[in-house]
């Protein structure tokens, strides 16, 4: 016995010790949450400096686009722990900061000397303020993003192509600068053969399940000025959401989707618009600017093959917003440390290096310099974006709001069932049922 | 339980060390040995407690475990459902508070024209899901049960689809029914000269539907014909014989021996997999959530999607007790069917 004591005793003493000093290496770590994409690896390399220079460790936690809201929003709202800092969509600001979900910034920011004047306004309107436009901040701007288009620069050089189209056109094929001239365009590709294969126009959302479909549509509604209301926070949506120019742009993606994409297009995001690009599909395809360093770095449709342009406009200009602020989590335990984060990541130094691995700053420090614009082949197309763009809902009812929309346009759109102006009537209908639950109608 | 069970627990310690062993010992007096054996297993610990407790108190005893476990995570989240059913709760907002909105919630979902749809898209799929799973499932198990040379390697390349996830099935047939490069299409278009680019199963309103009919059907027609298979093993030959010795025909034989013989193994598939196709939610969103539109959003998709991703939790409580009472009243009547059928 006395020898059972004496081998025992200090083992046991031994694995506690390393237990409690595995906890306590553990307490020095914290978890950040985002989806799983080109930018999220460009943050884990950035993010070792982070290390470098606090000695705080970094975990991260991505998760893929189509089940990220899904899968974030039930963290968030069950009070999860997992996350300690969160780059989450800009449209769930409204419930981030009416759930209590993310830590109010304002005094933090005030205490360490990081002003929103050091950001684009329309990222920090974007992705930091709620109620919308008002001083109150839930996130620091971290990934600007927008849609935006890419397309095969080498099929638009080619001289028996020019030629063709402007035979047909009487214009030069060049990146469109209106929606109706990328639907030509498209058009004028659909079904050609290049280089002995069947090629198509275009590549564009129309995802069902998550946000896609309405992420797509809105990049021609906007163009067409759709408006979610009449007046701004005041919920009436009739005569806006419907407006015959909604009706016209909701009409004229059915047609794109319908004349110019490749066969089976049917539920594509992001993901499948970059498949068809790059399996040399399609001509030009929609997508984020988030993805656009890495499709000017990809071998084979990349490099002098790919040009980029903004979102055409029609009646104005105007971009479907992406994009993420960087919150706190209101339920982590270690939100000194997260917030720690937060002002290591504001530091211009930090959002120059961010830039350079592939992140979007929005600090006027990246934006602003002289030479940003040319610093890649879309930086230029990204300012110009970032200056018209636009966002679905930031509502705490968001989630609802989206469902809504999704189900409607897809509908219409993809399921060729009634019209437009039912679609967005019915629309309207949806959202009005949702206000009145939230007790804003 | 009665005396076999209650006497060696109760007086585990008096019971003589070795009992022999009557050779001619009937199996209730076998069972009783065997009881006697575990009981004077049982350690004097244990046997000191529940000395002295009734038959009743011991069965109680040993379900009492289950019975909790049952009441945890059934009986009470049914009952705080059909709670949350009559207000207007929302779990993603739970400091907005809880209001009562009485029978609001039910008559909401009665008179959405989406959800009726959801529910005519989920018969759809019930009905012909089961009729070919039926049909094919049976004629399968009897092509089996006629014992050819290899039919034991054929039956397990047949059980093959339904040992697969639904998750992997609906994601695999996503590629199968790639119009481009799908080998579904191309198959199609080999045997009909068809461009096979030029039809989408799950792209095409009129296609789509039939296209989470056929997967489920070839995944789970395994099932309903092993069930069958079982039915016709189960039918003595002698009845056959008889039959051959009376005259009958191939056809009359199946119609007076065979079916009704099976009927009653093939409700019972019939009754399982109608329950599961009730519910089905994976396979079909992963092969085509619910879209295009909302031709495939079976009930259960929709139920989802107001329950976790609207987070209308009151009005999701309402909608799944109507379901949850829509399939245990059919269900009901069916098994009364059923019955009917054995004793016929």
């Amino acid at each position: 016995m006395n020898r059972f004591f004496k081998t025992a005793v200090p083992l046991v003493l031994a694995t506690v010790a390393s237990g409690v000093a595995g906890k306590a290496a553990k307490a020095e770590d914290i978890t950040l949450c985002w989806a799983a994409w080109d930018p999220a690896n460009a943050l884990v390399e950035l993010s070792k400096d982070f290390t470098a220079e606090t000695g705080v460790g970094m975990k991260f936690e991505f998760v893929p686009w189509p089940n990220f809201a899904d899968r974030m929003l039930n963290e968030l709202n069950s009070g999860g722990k997992l996350c300690d800092l969160m780059i989450g969509d800009s449209q769930w600001i409204g419930g981030g900061a009416e759930n209590g979900h993310y830590v109010k910034l304002n005094e933090f920011f005030d205490k360490e000397n990081i002003s929103m004047d050091d950001f684009a306004p329309a990222t920090v309107y974007a992705y930091s303020t709620w109620p919308k436009g008002e001083p109150n901040y839930y996130a620091l701007p971290a990934m600007g993003d927008a849609n935006g288009w890419f397309y095969r620069k080498d099929w638009f050089a080619r001289p028996d192509l020019q030629a063709a189209f402007k035979e047909k056109y009487g214009r030069d094929l060049a990146p469109p600068k209106t929606q109706l001239e990328l639907k030509d365009i498209a058009e004028f590709f659909q079904g050609r053969e290049i280089d002995g294969q069947k090629r198509y126009g275009v590549a564009i959302f129309t995802e069902r399940g998550s946000e896609g479909i309405t992420m797509g549509a809105t990049g021609a509604l906007y163009a067409w000025g759709f408006k979610y209301e009449n007046t701004p926070g005041k919920y009436d949506m009739e005569g806006a959401v419907n407006s015959p120019e909604a009706v016209e742009a909701l009409e004229f993606y059915k047609e794109l989707y319908k004349c110019c994409t490749p066969p089976g297009y049917t539920d594509s995001y992001m993901q499948e618009s970059l498949d068809a690009f790059k399996s040399g599909q399609v001509a030009m395809a929609m997508n984020w600017f988030a993805f656009f360093p890495g499709l000017y770095k990809d071998e084979q449709v990349g490099g002098d093959k790919i040009g980029f342009f903004v979102n055409p406009g029609q009646k104005v200009e105007a971009s479907t917003l992406g994009g993420q602020g960087i919150s706190v989590i209101a339920y982590s335990d270690k939100k000194d440390l997260a917030l720690q984060y937060i002002k290591w990541f504001a530091q211009p130094e930090v959002q120059k290096k961010w830039w350079s691995l592939g992140g979007y700053s929005c600090h006027v420090a990246v934006l602003n310099d002289p030479g940003f614009k040319d610093s890649q082949p879309f930086a230029a197309d990204f300012l110009l974006a970032m200056d018209g763009v636009q966002d679905f809902w930031q509502e705490p009812a968001y989630a609802e709001l989206l469902l809504s929309m999704q189900k409607r346009l897809h509908d219409y759109v993809v399921a060729d069932q009634g019209t437009a102006k039912e679609a967005l009537d019915k629309l309207i209908e949806d959202w009005t049922e949702v206000f009145q639950d939230e007790g804003k109608l | 339980m009665g005396k076999v069970s209650a006497k060696p627990v109760l007086f585990a310690n008096s019971i003589p060390a070795q009992a022999p062993m009557d050779p001619e010992m009937t199996n209730s007096s076998a069972s009783e040995a065997v009881a006697i054996g575990a009981a004077k297993r049982t350690p004097e610990v244990i046997a000191r407690r529940v000395r002295g407790l009734s038959d009743r108190a011991i069965a109680w005893l040993f379900i009492a475990p289950t019975i909790v476990l049952l009441l945890a995570i059934n009986v009470f989240p049914l009952i705080w459902t059909v709670y949350l059913s009559f207000t207007n709760y929302k779990a993603n907002r739970a400091a907005r508070g809880v209001e009562w909105v009485g029978l609001d919630n039910y008559r909401r979902v009665l008179t959405d024209s989406d959800i009726w749809h959801n529910m005519l898209v989920t018969g759809h799929f019930l009905l012909w899901t089961m009729t070919f799973q039926v049909l094919i499932g049976f004629g399968l198990a009897w092509l089996i049960n006629k014992n050819f040379k290899g039919h034991g390697v054929w039956t397990t390349v047949i059980l093959l689809p339904m040992m697969l996830s639904p998750a992997v099935v609906g994601n695999f047939w996503t590629f199968l029914y790639q119009p481009q490069i799908g080998l579904f299409n191309y198959i199609v278009g080999f045997f009909t000269g068809v461009d096979p680019s030029s039809f989408e199963m799950i792209g095409s309103v009129n296609l789509a539907p039939w296209a989470i009919v056929i997967v489920d059907t070839w995944m789970w027609t395994p099932y309903v014909m092993l069930i069958c298979l079982a039915g016709l093993r189960s039918i003595p030959d002698y009845i056959y014989e008889a039959a051959e010795v009376d005259g009958a025909g191939p056809l009359r034989t199946f119609w007076s021996i065979t079916l009704p013989m099976v009927l009653p193994f093939l409700m019972l598939a019939v009754l399982f997999r109608a329950i599961e196709n009730f519910k089905m939610f994976d396979l079909v969103v992963e092969l085509t959530s619910g879209g295009p539109g909302s031709v495939t959003e079976l009930a259960s998709i929709n139920l989802k999607r107001e329950a976790f991703e609207k987070w209308r939790t009151g009005l999701s409580s309402a909608f799944a007790i109507i379901l949850f009472v829509t399939v245990f009243g059919a269900a009901n009547i069916y098994v009364k069917a059923l019955n009917r059928v054995k004793q016929r």
